[in-house]
């Protein structure tokens, strides 16, 4: 039982990250139809940017608090900066074009961004400041939280409640759901829709880079292919969850994050090795698919000829 | 003379060419002339690249199936066959070889391995293509994505196939091999795409509702593509294999799908000949980056002098080289920008084109290029027309 909660705890600590990332991807495809795939590499920016704010600005020596929340809105609001000109100089040019040339264009913004990284910092990892004094807290038992877990807990928690604030609360909000129902009457509406896209790519990347510094803080390793791996299941997330729905992505991230700890966790005992960690997630989904077509909370779409 | 007769005739004299190449691909070289190795080997992996692109092509670009799921089905074809050479074909060389000679019972076993590689990742298709071909768009994409690398991972977990370690195998692929089954799989394609299933493919592609209401069981045709396409990447991963001597799971990653998907969007989708000029750039064109910083430097010395070059452009271009994956995802996002149709289009290159292209009137445009629907295309209907007679 003790095992069983620490599995659960850890699980929604991976989980509550991939949903942070899940909920970039979900927004951007809701609105323009686009699989994001650079928005992994923005969360490994996002832990980057972290990385030399607490380095430049002296936060690295020692713990603080003050420190964690300064890098944490600092590299938000950079990683907000980098989603908005991916956006002004990729997408935007290409976006009334077929899908198959966003893709590209999106893989290829990925692995420019990878091999900037990898070119100007080289790709060996780094050890990123505990800005956190690390402390561990008993629950029932022996299962174990530590600060960052709760720090994790209570960040993406509260970032969730401000997004869904945002867009169920305010007039940008509003913006966002009509453009997301149809791009074209929400311009003749009078949204300026560029505006509103451009505003849901800094709003995706801010979310990704609060996660890429949250994760930095509970696994302090970074480096520049980080954000390939944990992107995809990010994406995975939120396909499972339905994608376009909000809901649905941070239900499909803490899905995947209990699952991958579950099959490291318990695997052994019925003859899953641990490698199939990063399997499981592709798994679910598979299954998921052939049963519910568009996700767990997607809506389906009747296809009209 | 019978049209079987000619076609044989020119398999033969390509046979034939291809067998004279080798020799100038191979390190004794021909006459004295030999291919540097370096070069050799680039030819060869283009050779394996257009095999994979031109079959992805098949199901992307002709069906209109989005597949990012090649690699997986090239790892299951090169990971079967090199089981079986591995583990088998020594003794059953040895056997064979006293019966029909060394190098024919060597060609024979490489043989067989290619059809097995081709026939388990048929399988492979057949068991994935089912069940997702169901899916459409951005979701068969992420599907076929994640088979890949649960295939990848379950590899990953075989040890008697070198599990994270990597795998050695012999080299029995050469040039010869690599450009003689990159011929016949054009030839397939080719065949298939000019045949009514051909059609049926393509009329998938344009619209699968309209396609299903004329008549086309588009889940037997979709699964068709899907499975003969897998059957010749995992013939590709195969020729890959046994030409490297040397597997490793992190070579079927998902990013050698997008790879392969790059290539023929690059190309043009839909185009033969443009799977095949897509191959040859993304196989050559980060080697060539690779060279850029020095020819640069040794140009630029030759119009100015070597000594007037400032010390900052001379370390500028040194470093260049380390930055060549940066340029080729630029040149990448560039020509998406610039010619999202890729290089040309649907259409095909070849000797009848120039001409073509020269009598083709404006706005022409040949079948299912561009997107432009029926509905743009359209004049003012009939209560436009009375709309605007009312008004005045």
């Amino acid at each position: 039982m003790d095992t069983f909660v620490q599995q659960l705890i850890n699980g929604l600590t991976i989980g509550a990250i991939y949903a942070l990332i899940a909920l970039g991807y979900t927004m951007v495809y809701g609105i323009l139809r686009l699989i994001n795939f650079a928005h992994g590499d923005i969360y490994m920016v996002g832990a980057f940017v972290g990385y030399f704010l607490a380095f430049q600005l002296g936060f690295a020596t020692g713990p603080s608090l003050v420190g964690l929340g300064v890098v944490l809105i600092g590299s938000m609001i950079a990683a907000a900066l980098v989603g908005m000109a991916i956006e002004r100089f990729a997408y935007r040019p290409i976006r009334k074009y077929a899908r198959m040339t966003t893709l590209i264009t999106a893989i290829g913004v990925s692995l420019l961004i990878e091999n900037l990284f990898v070119a100007r910092l080289g790709a060996a990892p780094r050890a990123f400041p505990q800005l956190l004094r690390e402390q561990s807290y008993t629950l029932f038992g022996n299962a174990a939280i530590s600060k960052s877990q709760i720090l994790i807990f209570a960040v993406s928690v509260a970032l969730m409640i401000l997004l869904q604030w945002v867009i169920f609360k305010t007039k940008v909000g509003t913006a966002m759901r009509a453009v997301s129902f149809n791009l074209n009457s929400a311009k003749l509406m009078g949204i300026n829709t560029d505006f509103i896209i451009s505003f849901t790519f800094a709003l995706g990347s801010a979310l990704a880079a609060a996660g890429g510094v949250l994760t930095a803080q509970y696994n302090p390793q970074i480096d520049p292919l980080m954000g390939i791996i944990t992107g995809l299941k990010a994406f995975v997330a939120a396909v499972l969850g339905g994608i376009g729905n909000v809901p649905g992505a941070v239900l499909g991230g803490l899905l995947i994050g209990i699952a991958e700890t579950f099959v490291v966790g318990y695997g052994q005992n019925v003859g899953v090795p641990t490698t199939f960690r990063d399997a499981v997630a592709f798994a679910i989904l598979i299954l998921v698919l052939l049963f519910r077509p568009t996700g767990l909370l997607g809506s389906t779409v009747r296809e009209k000829v | 003379m019978p049209t079987l007769v000619k076609r044989l005739l020119a398999a033969l004299v390509i046979f034939l060419l291809l067998v004279v190449i080798n020799q100038y691909m191979s390190k004794e070289g021909l006459f004295g002339f030999g291919v540097p190795s370096y070069y050799a080997r680039l030819i060869v992996l283009a050779g394996i690249n257009i095999i994979l692109a031109v079959s992805l092509n098949l199901i992307t670009g002709f069906t209109g199936q989005f597949s990012i799921g090649h690699a997986g089905f090239m790892a299951v074809g090169a990971y079967s066959s090199a089981y079986l050479t591995v583990y088998y074909a020594q003794a059953w060389e040895r056997s064979l070889g006293g019966i029909v000679g060394g190098s024919l019972a060597h060609a024979l076993i490489f043989l067989l391995a290619i059809l097995v590689g081709a026939i388990v990742a048929a399988l492979a298709g057949l068991i994935v293509g089912i069940p997702s071909l169901r899916l459409r768009g951005d979701y068969l994409a992420i599907v076929t994505l994640g088979f890949a690398e649960i295939i990848r991972i379950v590899i990953l977990n075989i040890d008697s196939v070198g599990g994270a370690t990597g795998f050695t195998v012999p080299g029995y692929a050469n040039f010869l091999w690599v450009y003689a089954f990159a011929i016949i799989t054009i030839v397939i394609v080719y065949n298939i795409v000019h045949s009514d299933a051909g059609r049926a493919l393509v009329s998938i592609r344009e619209d699968e509702l309209a396609a299903e209401a004329m008549g086309i069981n588009t889940t037997r045709y979709k699964v068709l593509a899907f499975v003969i396409s897998s059957a010749l990447a995992g013939m590709a991963g195969v020729l890959a294999g046994h030409y490297l001597s040397f597997l490793s799971t992190n070579d079927f990653q998902f990013i050698r799908s997008f790879e392969i998907i790059i290539m023929i969007v690059l190309g043009g989708m839909g185009s033969l000949t443009g799977a095949i000029l897509g191959a040859i750039i993304i196989t050559f064109l980060p080697e060539l980056l690779r060279t850029l910083g020095p020819r640069l430097e040794s140009l630029l010395s030759s119009i100015f002098g070597a000594d007037n070059i400032p010390a900052s452009v001379h370390t500028f271009l040194l470093q260049l080289a380390n930055y060549r994956l940066v340029i080729f995802a630029a040149l990448l996002i560039l020509i998406m920008l610039t010619r999202p149709q890729g290089i040309l289009g649907t259409r095909e290159f070849g000797l009848s084109w120039l001409k073509r292209a020269r009598r083709r009137p404006e706005g022409d445009k040949p079948v299912g290029t561009g997107g432009v629907s029926i509905a743009e295309q359209e004049p003012p209907s009939a209560i436009d027309r009375a709309k605007e007679v009312k008004n005045q």
